[in-house]
């Protein structure tokens, strides 16, 4: 119950802001609004992180201003629990057909065991959203491509099917649609053919929300991630960067990854 | 001569089945006057388009295309000239509360672009209904069974080692 | 120095035409392999999301490096000016044409999207070496069919030298283009080799020549043409050399990756514990591809037995699929590195060396690019005079002392 008193009290938060945001365009400057983009709680009910989140009007275009970016705690996330991975494949519609390989996974649980110490941790892995995104380098088309705001998607209008960025992710983050979809979801069209992969729910996001998967891990109490604002040094993800530090999966690729990972130590 | 002779009267065959054939599809609809697509109208008159009939006609490819770019790459939403928009308003089930599908030639899109043979690319991915008439299977997909079997297998593994 | 003489097939034989037929067939196979995986999707083929490129690449590639080297014949003979290999340039330069177009019809066949094909050719991200392949596959057209129009035309023939310098040169970048592909997949152990690029090159000067001496040797024998000893044993001394280069690049690959400490997992698995793999890149690659053909080459007891020469280019060109086997299909298997130091499992294959089953359907596409380029060749050598009319020793070198 009180969950979703909190969720209510955020929401109403969060619109207050994005509407705020968007009276400010209209009556002071829009140069105001333009510097700070993203809001965020002042006064932290410390159990939200979630609270940065967009505040751009809908009719302007993203910008690097912003970047957006989720911070992930392996010791909150719990071995079996794929509570994110549900609310994924619910958003987005995926549905599976049994056949595993083909499937498509935006998100999956990987357990990983350290062969020096044998210690055991469980996490989320998903689109990296890199800032330098092999996807984006090798596609011929320009159908992969990495938003203003650091969001990488694949534009299906223009994918061949070609799936040479499925070679080049360094996460195996991507999936082919190896079959026919039908009654898609409103805000994740995918059909035969094109390569899919996390969107970190864009449309979502711009609609100043947070990541379906973000919002059923805080939602379930596991708070394992966060999401906000890299690029706003006052976001709960970048105070606890700087707090706490975070890790960039194969960082020797110099990627610059969107997503961060904690408590990786082997 | 001779040639010349063959290839003209080659030609005069095939000339005069074509008539024939044209002749026999006219006679063949003529009793049902001519033919046109079984467009339907949005029930909800009080909504306007956001074009008058003849603009959206001719330019709301256009329309949708410019639209399409924009949301795509630069996360511009919510303009009147979406393609969701314009399924929210013509797409609607009839009275047995069933909704032709982009399959049919019932659906608001194919009906005209079957008549006028002009392939559409947006329903394979696109839903070609509006949200609410989306019926979605309930979501124990098999993925999640799969996902959750992994898991349990990789942990079950894991006991074996330790033991 | 007498000119050379060129003829084109007459083309009405009965087997002529069961050929053609044959070739035809193949192909309505291939297209109805087409129409079944693109109205079912992928999920019928071998292909998954774990080994995203399967047997029609295999294929494609194959025909598309091959392209590149079928066409050394011409080259040598317009760049390096060697006369014995003149009469064949036009016969060497239409295989290469042939070749490029079969591996560029599986290719674009195989894509999830392939009605989209103006999009392919409309948007362009210049980033992509990908995109740069297409633009050098349409230039090798160009480059290629402008230096046959020099050959054929006597109106034109005056600029033959600068059109085959610069179809020489274009041949080379395509083929360092087609290498790049993997080199630019810096994420996959395997890929991760700036020889990648050298290697294919050399690759292509072997299996372009195995095709060429194949495709050679059947139309002189089939349309009792004469084909001399001189020629062939040129050619068969080139192709030895050709094997041993990329017996030679094959081994400087691996043990360059052996001496690299972080790529020792994966040349584990591609030497010794892959399985399958390992058995198609040692009993496959390495001794039919490699070395029985280069004993074959110089062995003395079988120096003009025609029937050993055809056997060699048979195994190179076997060598040559388990080779690009075995760098597409190995590459994809062994599991990406994601974790070190960790081990991994998901149900997303983490952490697992990934099985791939080609399906029949993905096997006749690639069967049918092969039938396509073949059917190419069989049927521009009857509409227009790609063959010298003879061959024999007496023709081809005629200070050659008998
Ligand atoms: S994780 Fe993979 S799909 Fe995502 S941006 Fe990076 S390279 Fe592209
Ligand atoms: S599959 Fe689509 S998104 Fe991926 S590289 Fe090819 S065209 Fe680009």
């Amino acid at each position: 119950m009180k969950k979703t008193e909190n969720k209510t009290i955020n929401n109403s938060r969060r619109d207050f802001l994005s509407k705020a945001a968007v009276a400010g365009t209209i009556t002071i400057a829009p140069g105001v609004l333009l510097h700070s983009t993203s809001a965020h709680a002042i006064d932290g009910d410390a159990t939200d992180l979630n609270t940065s989140v967009s505040t751009r009007p809908l009719d302007q275009e993203v910008s690097s201003k912003n970047r957006w970016g989720m911070l992930i705690d392996t010791t909150k996330c719990a071995t079996g629990c794929t509570d994110c991975v549900d609310a994924c494949n619910e958003e987005n519609g995926l549905i599976g057909h049994n056949r595993p390989e083909t499937d498509a996974q935006y998100i999956r649980k990987v357990t990983l065991k350290s062969k020096s110490t044998g210690h055991e941790l469980s996490l989320p892995l998903m689109c990296q959203h890199c800032e330098t995104a092999p996807c984006a380098d090798v596609c011929p088309t320009g159908a992969s491509f990495v938003r203003a705001d650091g969001i990488a998607l694949v534009d299906k209008h223009i994918c061949i099917g070609c799936r040479y960025c499925m070679m080049a992710c360094p996460y195996k983050a991507r999936s082919f649609v190896h079959e026919d979809v039908k009654n898609q979801k409103l805000s994740a069209p995918r059909g035969k053919g094109t390569v899919e992969a996390c969107t970190m729910c864009v449309t979502r996001v711009d609609n100043g929300g947070i990541p379906a998967c973000v919002e059923a891990c805080t939602a379930e109490n596991h708070n394992a991630m966060i999401f906000g604002d890299l690029k706003d040094p006052n976001s709960p993800i970048s105070i606890e960067l700087k707090k706490h530090g975070g890790k960039q999966l194969r960082s020797d690729l110099a990627l610059n990854t969107g997503v961060r990972y904690q408590g990786m130590n082997e | 001569m001779t040639r010349f002779l063959r290839q003209t009267a080659v030609m005069v065959y095939a000339l005069v089945g074509f008539s024939l054939l044209s002749a026999s599809t006219l006679v063949g609809t003529a009793h049902a006057g001519t033919p046109f697509p079984d467009i339907h109208e949005p029930t909800d008159k009080s909504v306007k388009c956001i074009q008058p009939e003849d603009v959206m006609r001719r330019e709301h490819m256009n329309y949708i295309l410019h639209e399409r770019d924009e949301t795509m790459r630069e996360g511009i939403r919510g303009e009147p000239e979406s393609l969701a928009n314009c399924i929210n308003c013509h797409v609607e089930p009839d009275e047995n509360g069933e909704i032709a599908g982009i399959e049919t030639d019932q659906h608001f899109c194919s009906a005209c672009h079957e008549y006028t043979a002009v392939q559409i690319d947006c329903f394979q991915c696109h839903a070609d209904r509006p949200q609410k008439y989306i019926k979605r299977n309930s979501h124990t997909s098999s993925l999640r069974q799969q996902l959750q079997q992994t898991l349990a297998a990789s942990n079950a593994a894991d006991k074996g080692v330790k033991q | 120095m007498s000119k050379i003489e060129y003829t084109s097939l007459e083309g009405k034989s009965p087997a002529y035409f069961g050929f053609l037929g044959a070739l035809a067939f193949v192909i309505l196979l291939a297209l109805g392999a087409v129409f079944y995986m693109e109205h079912e999707g992928h999920h019928v083929t071998g292909m998954n999301n774990q080994i995203v490129w399967g047997m029609p690449h295999v294929f494609a590639i194959f025909l598309i490096v091959a392209a590149s080297g079928a066409l050394n014949v011409a080259s040598i003979a317009s760049v390096f000016r060697k006369k014995l290999y003149e009469p064949m340039a036009r016969l060497s330069a239409l295989l290469a044409i042939a070749l490029l177009t079969g591996g560029l019809v599986v290719l674009l066949l195989d894509l999830g999207r392939p009605d989209r094909l103006i999009v392919a050719m409309t948007y362009y991200n210049f980033k992509s070496i990908f995109a740069w392949n297409i633009i050098l596959y349409t230039g090798f057209f160009g480059f290629v069919g402008a230096y046959l129009w020099t050959m054929m035309d006597h109106n034109v023939y005056k600029y033959k030298p600068y059109a085959g310098f610069a179809a020489f040169v274009w041949r080379l970048i395509l083929t360092t283009g087609t290498g790049s592909i993997f080199g630019f997949l810096v994420a996959r152990s395997a890929y991760d080799a700036a020889l990648m690029a050298p290697m294919f090159i050399v690759m292509s000067f072997s299996f372009g020549l195995a095709i060429f001496l194949l495709v050679l040797m059947a139309t002189y024998k089939w349309n009792n043409m004469e084909l001399g000893d001189v020629v062939l044993n040129r050619l068969r001394n080139l192709l030895g050399v050709f094997v041993a280069g990329v017996l030679y690049f094959t081994a400087v690959y691996h043990l360059t990756n052996l001496y690299a400490t972080q790529h020792h997992g994966v040349e584990k698995f591609l030497l010794l514990e892959g399985g399958v793999f390992t058995n198609i890149f040692w009993i496959g690659e390495i001794l039919l591809g490699g070395i029985i053909p280069l004993i074959l080459i110089y062995a003395p007891g079988v120096k003009n037995c025609r029937t050993t020469l055809g056997l060699i280019c048979t195994l190179i060109i076997f060598g040559g699929f388990a080779k690009i086997y075995t760098i597409l299909i190995a590459g994809q298997a062994y599991p990406l590195e994601i974790f070190p130091g960790y081990e991994v499992s998901s149900s997303f294959y983490d952490g697992v060396v990934n099985s791939y089953t080609p399906s029949l359907p993905e096997i006749m596409l690639g069967l049918g690019g092969i039938a396509m380029t073949l059917f190419i060749v069989a049927f521009a050598l009857k509409v227009l005079r790609f063959l010298p009319v003879s061959l024999a020793d007496s023709v081809a070198d005629p200070h050659h002392a008998k």
